[in-house]
Formats: structure tokens, C-alpha cells, sequence
């Protein structure tokens, strides 16, 4: 299996586990992997954007333009800003949630209202309102695990793997929460 | 055992497994996860936050001389600090292994340059290697020990942003147990003065040729055949993006940059029709080959801005890239203060009474961006205190009366200090502001000097600002918490219309060190007349729809935002 996957948010959502753990399921599962994080400025509520990539021989830890196969976003219009790196028909996994940047907040510019035309017009897309899961799941910092739960249908990994990945990424306190947060995503009831 | 790594924490594992025993380090990203890892994982290890990049590096000189491998490691602006030991440790040589790492930030994601570090090997005549992946990353930092003491040399280790922050897969292959070297007295190695230096200087430029030749056979280089029509020289990152889209172009990888192994690569380039070097930044290795009169483009094909890409190489050579989907005119979503920060009350104060503010380097640069816009300048660590001296003495007192310097409690202490000292010295009439927010906050929460915990959460010795200046010789000093926005803009006020230094810390923790969680703040409704005050504090948390909002999940309860409103429309959830 070869996949390249987009992980993006605004700055502190959390992307980073997410991709730790996806980077993690795929090592297990014997894959070469490399993930490209951001630290730094743009952490402070920027836009924020993690390449996971694992298959055969993985070179560039980037992922180009029209090459991703996945984008897993945090929020809607981040889902939109990375939408030119998805490949046509690729698969979008999106957060139901909006984070106004400065310049709407300041009124130099709008939400726009249409994000998710956009993104069903070029990918498939699934809708996740992981904040309520990961509040069921008794936890409101899972939101990043249960949206995981949700792309995790995409994958061909096993719920074992998926598990031992969490548990090696997690803090200790809080694998049982996620693990839970992962279920709800994954579409368990 | 195979592990995921990201390759500033294999750098730190692959120090440690050469037995490095002092590590040293100023934070700085894309650097500072190295000296974290070690601090994280590697209890046997001495380590530190130091003040600087400078003082990194000499005590990382001074445990070399001393005999044990040592370690500093920084952003590439930091080695421009550090580079006053680095040029004459180059004479001086080492006892134990030293090895300095310097991260470069092609693209500029966090920095306020992209300059590129391989010239200070070149000028400071030092070996420099360059890793593609983690598992280079951790091999590299073992390698650098055993070649700074075979070569009795200071060796660099570049990284970049892509190899810093990327996780890849490594194989640790174990620890060496490494000893810490004799000791022994030895003035004519050791103190650099100009006739030792003068004798040493022939030193160095003997091991270069040394280092130069043995380049030719390392396999830390290495020419990778497939088809002959085109050779690529390309080293770090860039390699691998060349791998990915060039696959069947022959390369010739370099791992040490500098010296260039120029004998091997005339070799590849014989045996290619054409050669091309693929780098990011300046024409480095261009240069040196076209100098030795090998043949090859380069810069000409990428250009000297930012990084490279695997598309960006594909594209240069002409080959075809995947059509994406077309981007849509969407709001961009640049950094900003967080809910909560001390910084937001400075800048909103100093906006507010329209001030030239001589900026700094650290979260508070974002004091530059609209809706507070108050940042006038910002340009390297410390230049803050010393810009605003500058200012005053080129237009004099009245200018300064209109200006006043802000600099983080971290920066202050690198480098903002001296500045001080040299405005009292030279009878200036700066006001200072010290952003006191009791951390290292923009490079990700370090201790630092003034924040009473060393590296490892253990308590040290805080420095205490108030003594200090005192010592330095300024007679007014205020410290104030500048969410007591009435008596923070009083104390600006009248400090600014002082003839004389003064200094006002700014008291306030980062937002994100409390632990304690505050009820958010909301807006009442009925109370709202949407005059959008609320709004010029640039906090993310209160948004505009119809009526002003503040988002629940976004908002820490600061409060800075009830007395800004005219109306009294702003409170606490429970108290309504
Ligand atoms: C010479 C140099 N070293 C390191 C850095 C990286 N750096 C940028 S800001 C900063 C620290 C800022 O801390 P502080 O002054 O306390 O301000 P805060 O971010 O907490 O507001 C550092 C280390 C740099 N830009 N230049």
C-alpha cells in the first residue's frame, strides 16, 4: 500500500498525534514512513499542515501538489486551502468546525459560506463533528483522535494495529478516552 | 530496533550513543528539539539552555579543551552569534570529539533570514556534514565526534527545516562507552594569541588539505550510476527530492559539504553528459565546482529563493508535474497572539497612544500585524534596545520621547543587555519595555535565566530584572502588569516623557502556562452596539458576526477585553 496523506488545522488543534499515529500504524504494518510536522511561528494559530507518507521507499517527505491520496483536515477552511494537493478524486475526512482567521475577524475578510460545495465538487468527502465524539468520548482534547477514527475507515490496517499505535503515542492517562474517541470515530455507536 | 524519529531527535540519540558528555544550546527552531531530546532521554548527559548561541558554544569549547565530547547546537542565525568562538576554536582545535549543529530554514518558516550556514565552514575552515534522512541524521552526529578528533577540529553539522522536522525510520546501532580525554596544559594549542595563532593558523590550513583529500574517498560521499545523460549533485533534503523527480538521473550524493570532495565529483561528472548541482539557497557547491573548472549548471535552473520541492526539481528540468485541483480565494490564516497573551495588552497600550516601537524577536513580532500593528521594526535578537538608541541619537530627545524599545525576558537576556548598558553609558533617555511573560514562549516553552527552573524543571536561581537594572545604573524602573491596562498606559506615558533611561517589565505569565481554567468571557447582547472596540485587540477568541461574539471554545477568560468596551457589554459567563 502507498498512500500520502494530508493532515492540516490551525495551530494547536493537535495534528501533530495525528500524524504520529498514523506514522506509527504504518511502521507496524511494515511500511517505510516519513512525516513532515511544523514547528514554530506558524503554531500560534496559523495554518498549520503535517505530510504523512508511507509505501515502499518513501524519498521526499513532502507531499506535492495533486499528489495526496487524503486530506484529514481539523477545520473546514483549512480543508479548503489544501485542497490543490489532494489528487483528483481523492478522499477529504473533515472536521465540522470553523475557526474565524484574524483577517475575517478584523473584516478585512469573510468565512466563506460555501467551503463544503467546494470540497464535494473535488473529493469525496466525510463530514465528522469530531468535537461531539470526542465529548462523548469524555474527553474534548481527543477531537484529533476521533477524527483519526473517521479516515481509519480508508485504510486497510487492523483494529489491533490501530490500538498499539494509539497506545504508543498517547499519554498514558488518557489512552482509554482515546481509544474510545477512535471507536466513535471509526463509526461505532 | 527500528524507530520513527524525528531527525533533531536522532541527532541527539546519535550524540548520545557517541558518548557526548556536555551539551549546551540556545533554543531556536528549527534546532531546539535537540538539546529537548537530550534533556528528555539522556539523564547521564550534562545539559543546558544557555543565554546564547555564543556561550553555548564556548562551554561546549571549554568541556572540549577539558576533554570530553561536547555539543551546542542552534538555528543558523544563533552561529552568527556563536561565530566569534567558532572562528578560533578552528585554530585551537579539541581534546574531546566538538561538534556544533546549525539548522538553516530554507523557506523562512520561522525565521527573519534564510542565509545559508555552509559558508562558515568554508570561511571558519571547519568540516561540515549534511544529513537526508533521520537515520543520516543519527549516523552523522556519531561520525562528526570521530572526525572532530581524528582532524582536531570543530565539526558542523548542517540541518534544515525538512530533515529537523521530519520523522523517518532509524536503526540505532548502540552505544559507545566514551571516556573523557587527559587533560593536559598545552598554551601553544590552547591561548590564541597572535603568535600562537600565527602557528596554528598553518595548522588549519594543513588539515584542510587533509580534510579535502580524504573527502574524495569517504563514504560519507557517494556517486549513485543509472542512466548517463544526466548527473546531479544534490546533498540533505534536496537529495531526496531529486530521487523522487529524476529517479533514473545518475547522483552524486554529497554527505559532507564542505571540504567538497572535488576529485570524485570530476570523476562522476566524467562519466555523465551533463552535470547539474541541485541546491537550495546560494550557489555553494556550483561556485566551488565551476571554480575547479568542472563544468555544470545549477542556479541558473532553481533559483537562489526558498526551498526546493520534488516538484519544484521536476519542474526545473522540464519535466511534467500533476495538474491540481485549482486553489479557491479563500482568507489567509497568518499567526497570531493566542487568547490570553500578556503581549496583546502592550501592543494595544502602544497602538492605542501611537508610539515607534523598536521591536524584538519572539512572539511578540507578531505586535506587527493588524488589527495592533504597533511594531515599527524587528530585526535580530537584542537590536530591539539598541535600534531604539540609535533612534534617539539620530533625532534626538524628542524622538525618543515618541519611542520606546519592547524585548521578550528570553531575548533581553541574549543579547538585549548590553544595549541597556550601552544606553545608560552613553546617556540616552530610552524607555525600555521588558515583555516579562516568564518563559521562552515563541521557540515552544523554554526555561530560561529569568524563570527560576533550568532545563530540566529543576529549580535554579531566577534572575531578578529589578536588581539588575539597578546594577546597570538605571534609576527608574517600574514593573507592572499590563492588564491593569489604566496603569500600564500611565506608566508608558510617564516614562516616555522622562529625559532619562528608564525600563517598565511588563508582568504577566504566557497564556499557556496556566493551568487553572477561567469561565469565557461573553458579550451581552442587549448591551452590544457593535462599535467593534472590542475588536482592534486582535484577540481570535471574539469574533464578528451581526453581533460581536465570543467563541467559548477558543476564549481562556483573560478579561482583557471587558474594560475595553465603552458599553460594559463584556463579562463573565457566571456572573450573568
Ligand atoms: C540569534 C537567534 N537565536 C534564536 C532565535 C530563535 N528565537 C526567536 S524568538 C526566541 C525567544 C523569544 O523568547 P522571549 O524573548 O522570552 O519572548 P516570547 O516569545 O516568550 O514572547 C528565540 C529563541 C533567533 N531568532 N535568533
Amino acid at each position: 500500500m502507498k498512500k500520502d496523506i494530508i493532515i492540516c488545522g490551525v495551530g494547536g488543534q493537535g495534528t501533530l498525534l495525528t500524524s504520529r499515529i498514523l506514522g506509527h500504524v504504518a511502521m507496524s504494518a511494515g511500511l517505510d514512513v516519513k512525516l513532515s510536522e511544523v514547528h514554530g511561528m506558524s503554531q500560534r494559530g496559523g495554518s498549520v499542515v503535517t505530510y504523512v507518507r508511507m509505501g515502499d521507499g518513501i524519498a521526499s517527505p513532502l507531499i506535492e501538489k495533486g499528489g495526496a491520496d487524503m486530506i484529514i483536515a481539523f477545520e473546514e477552511l483549512e480543508a479548503v486551502r489544501y485542497l490543490p494537493y489532494l489528487k483528483k478524486n481523492g478522499h477529504v475526512v473533515v472536521n465540522t468546525n470553523r475557526i474565524l482567521p484574524m483577517p475575517v475577524i478584523t473584516g478585512a475578510a469573510a468565512y466563506p459560506e460555501n467551503l463544503m460545495e467546494i470540497l464535494t465538487a473535488a473529493a469525496e468527502v466525510t463530514a465528522v463533528d469530531a468535537q461531539a465524539l470526542a465529548e462523548k468520548a469524555g474527553s474534548v482534547r481527543s477531537v484529533n483522535v476521533a477524527l483519526l477514527g473517521a479516515a481509519a475507515r480508508q485504510f486497510s490496517f487492523t483494529p489491533q494495529q490501530w490500538q498499539e499505535a494509539i497506545r504508543s503515542c498517547v499519554p498514558a492517562k488518557t489512552v482509554e478516552k482515546n481509544l474510545l474517541a477512535f471507536a466513535y470515530g471509526n463509526g461505532e455507536k | 530496533m527500528k524507530k520513527l524519529m524525528l531527525g533533531n531527535e536522532a541527532v541527539a540519540l546519535g550524540a548520545a550513543d557517541a558518548g557526548v558528555k556536555v551539551v549546551s544550546a540556545y533554543p531556536g527552531t528549527p534546532s531546539t528539539e535537540i538539546t529537548e531530546a537530550i534533556a528528555k532521554n539522556e539523564p547521564d548527559v550534562y545539559c543546558e539552555w544557555a543565554p546564547n548561541e555564543k556561550v553555548a558554544v564556548e562551554v561546549a569549547v571549554g568541556a572540549s579543551i577539558a576533554g570530553a565530547r561536547a555539543m551546542a547546537a542552534m538555528k543558523h542565525v544563533g552561529l552568527n552569534v556563536a561565530a566569534d568562538p567558532l572562528f578560533t576554536a578552528a585554530y585551537t582545535g579539541v581534546n574531546g570529539g566538538l561538534v556544533l549543529v546549525v539548522a538553516d530554514d530554507p523557506g523562512m518558516h520561522s525565521s527573519q533570514n534564510e542565509q545559508d550556514s555552509r559558508f562558515y565552514a568554508r570561511s571558519a575552515h571547519v568540516p561540515m556534514l549534511e544529513p537526508a534522512d533521520s537515520a543520516e541524521a543519527y549516523a552523522f552526529a556519531k561520525r562528526a565526534f570521530a572526525l572532530s578528533e581524528e582532524y582536531d577540529t570543530p565539526v558542523l553539522l548542517r540541518m534544515t527545516t525538512r530533515i529537523a522536522h521530519s520523522q523517518s525510520v532509524v536503526e540505532p546501532d548502540g552505544r559507545t562507552g566514551q571516556t573523557v580525554r587527559p587533560y593536559v596544559k598545552d598554551s601553544d594549542k590552547y591561548v590564541m594569541m597572535p603568535g600562537q595563532a600565527r602557528r596554528r593558523h598553518l595548522v588549519v590550513e594543513a588539515r584542510e588539505k587533509r580534510l579535502a583529500a580524504d573527502a574524495d574517498r569517504s563514504d560519507l560521499n557517494r556517486a549513485e550510476l543509472r542512466d548517463r545523460k544526466l548527473g546531479v549533485v544534490a546533498s540533505g533534503c534536496v537529495y531526496q527530492y531529486v530521487r523522487e523527480a529524476l529517479p533514473t538521473a545518475s547522483t552524486f550524493k554529497l554527505g559532507m559539504v564542505y571540504p567538497l570532495p572535488v576529485g570524485a565529483i570530476r570523476a562522476f561528472a566524467a562519466e555523465v553528459d551533463e552535470l547539474v548541482v541541485v541546491e537550495e539557497l546560494e550557489p555553494f557547491v556550483e561556485d566551488a565546482l565551476k571554480a575547479a573548472g568542472i563544468p555544470c549548471h545549477g542556479k541558473e535552473l532553481t533559483g537562489l529563493q526558498g526551498e526546493l520541492s520534488a516538484n519544484a526539481v521536476a519542474a526545473a528540468f522540464g519535466r511534467p508535474v500533476a495538474v491540481p485541483n485549482a486553489p479557491s480565494d479563500i482568507p489567509a490564516r497568518p499567526p497570531v497572539l493566542c487568547p490570553g497573551c500578556p503581549h496583546r495588552a502592550v501592543f494595544y497600550v502602544l497602538h492605542k497612544l501611537g508610539l515607534t516601537v523598536m521591536g524584538d524577536i519572539g512572539c511578540y513580532a507578531l505586535g506587527a500585524v493588524p488589527p495592533l500593528n504597533a511594531v515599527d521594526a524587528c530585526v535580530c535578537m537584542g537590536a530591539g534596545v539598541s535600534m531604539a538608541h540609535g533612534m534617539e541619537k539620530a533625532r534626538g530627545p524628542e524622538a525618543a520621547a515618541r519611542t520606546v524599545a519592547v524585548i521578550g525576558d528570553s531575548t533581553f537576556i541574549h543579547s538585549g543587555i548590553t544595549g541597556l548598558i550601552n544606553i545608560v553609558y552613553n546617556s540616552g533617555t530610552s524607555t525600555i519595555i521588558i515583555l516579562d511573560n516568564s518563559i521562552t514562549g515563541m521557540t515552544g516553552h523554554q526555561q530560561n535565566p529569568s524563570t527560576g527552573k533550568d532545563i530540566r524543571g529543576n529549580a535554579a536561581p531566577a534572575l531578578d530584572f529589578v536588581k539588575l537594572f539597578e546594577a546597570v545604573g538605571v534609576e527608574h524602573i517600574r514593573v507592572v502588569d499590563p492588564f491593569d491596562l489604566p496603569a500600564f498606559e500611565a506608566a508608558v506615558k510617564e516614562e516616555t516623557a522622562r529625559r532619562t533611561v528608564s525600563v517598565i517589565v511588563a508582568s504577566r505569565p504566557c497564556a499557556l502556562l496556566s493551568k487553572k481554567t477561567e469561565p469565557p468571557c461573553v458579550i451581552s447582547k442587549d448591551v452590544c452596539r457593535r462599535c467593534g472596540k472590542c475588536l482592534k485587540l486582535g484577540c481570535p477568541a471574539i469574533e464578528k458576526h451581526d453581533l460581536m461574539r465570543i467563541n467559548p471554545i477558543l476564549c481562556v477568560g483573560c478579561g482583557l477585553c471587558a474594560p475595553v468596551c465603552p458599553f460594559g457589554a463584556i463579562g463573565k459567563e457566571e456572573a450573568r
